[in-house]
């Protein structure tokens, strides 16, 4: 078997998996981003339109598929720090392993607070 | 076919100085977006909650100007943002150039129509535009009726 190349950033180790998510990631928000900016633009057609529309993210599927985005905005958005940091901090390259597992914690972290509130409103378990 | 022109040949210095600026770009504006992102997903779903998200709401944080500005900053920063990155991912997935053409100015015809749009929402906004009777109570107060 060939050995693996070593003291590269990228292939097959974190710093790859890392990039893979943050285009999965990115590509997602984006489409959401879309369609976001079109059911908010709904307030200036009626009160209505906008309601009926905003009330389908109410939904539990959707909001179910709301921790999704959630999770992909945290990780994407925790990860881009990541990246700024290998570009410019001296030590960003030597520490990039690291700073992927502190961005997963971070985010996994934030998840957790985040989640069990979340479901409480989608499900109405009103304390 | 992909023919490739004329080996050695520097890409042009004004293109690489357009990349530059993207790749700036898409640091700045990030930096930008955790915080205006992470600050809208705490107050909407986080502490109001999905289920209090209606057209009373909306025109009850846009009676400030601080969220028109909040929202009008996400608006174009996201999206600027979001089509840069989709534009890498076309670039690095394309084979034919007619395609890698036809995909990015699509992106950015999308991205600047959405821009158009969210603006013209947000600057022109009218709380008592049609009230619903239901609703009447929570706009009252942004809109006398």
């Amino acid at each position: 078997m060939a050995k693996l190349p070593a003291g590269t950033l990228y292939r097959g180790k974190v710093g790859m998996w890392s990039w893979v998510l943050h285009r999965i990631t990115g590509v997602a928000i984006f489409f959401f981003l879309l369609v976001h900016t079109l059911d908010t633009a709904l307030v200036r057609v009626s009160p209505e339109a906008y309601d009926a529309v905003i009330n389908t993210y109410k939904t539990p599927i959707i909001g179910i598929g709301e921790l999704g985005l959630v999770a992909a905005i945290l990780f994407h958005g925790l990860n881009g720090i990541r990246v700024i940091l290998i570009d410019f901090w001296r030590k960003g390259a030597k520490y990039q392993n690291v700073m992927f597992w502190i961005v997963v914690g971070l985010a996994l972290l934030l998840f957790i607070g985040f989640a069990p509130r979340h479901l409480a409103h989608v499900f109405h378990w009103n304390a | 076919m992909v023919t490739i022109e004329t080996p050695r040949s520097p890409r042009s210095r004004k293109g690489a100085k357009w990349e530059k600026w993207g790749w700036l770009y898409m640091r700045a504006s990030g930096v930008l977006l955790l915080v205006l992102i992470f600050g809208h997903l705490f107050i909407n779903l986080f502490q109001n909650g999905i289920q209090a998200i209606t057209f009373a709401f909306v025109a009850g944080k846009w009676a400030d100007p601080f969220w028109k500005i909040w929202d009008g900053a996400m608006l174009w920063l996201a999206l600027i943002h979001g089509t840069n990155g989709m534009r890498t991912i076309v670039n690095d997935y394309t084979v034919r150039l007619g395609m890698r053409k036809f995909l990015n100015v699509t992106l950015w015809v999308v991205c600047a129509a959405l821009v158009i749009l969210g603006t013209l929402v947000i600057t022109t906004f009218d709380p008592c535009i049609d009230p619903s009777v239901n609703q009447l109570a929570d706009l009252a107060i942004h809109c006398g009726k």
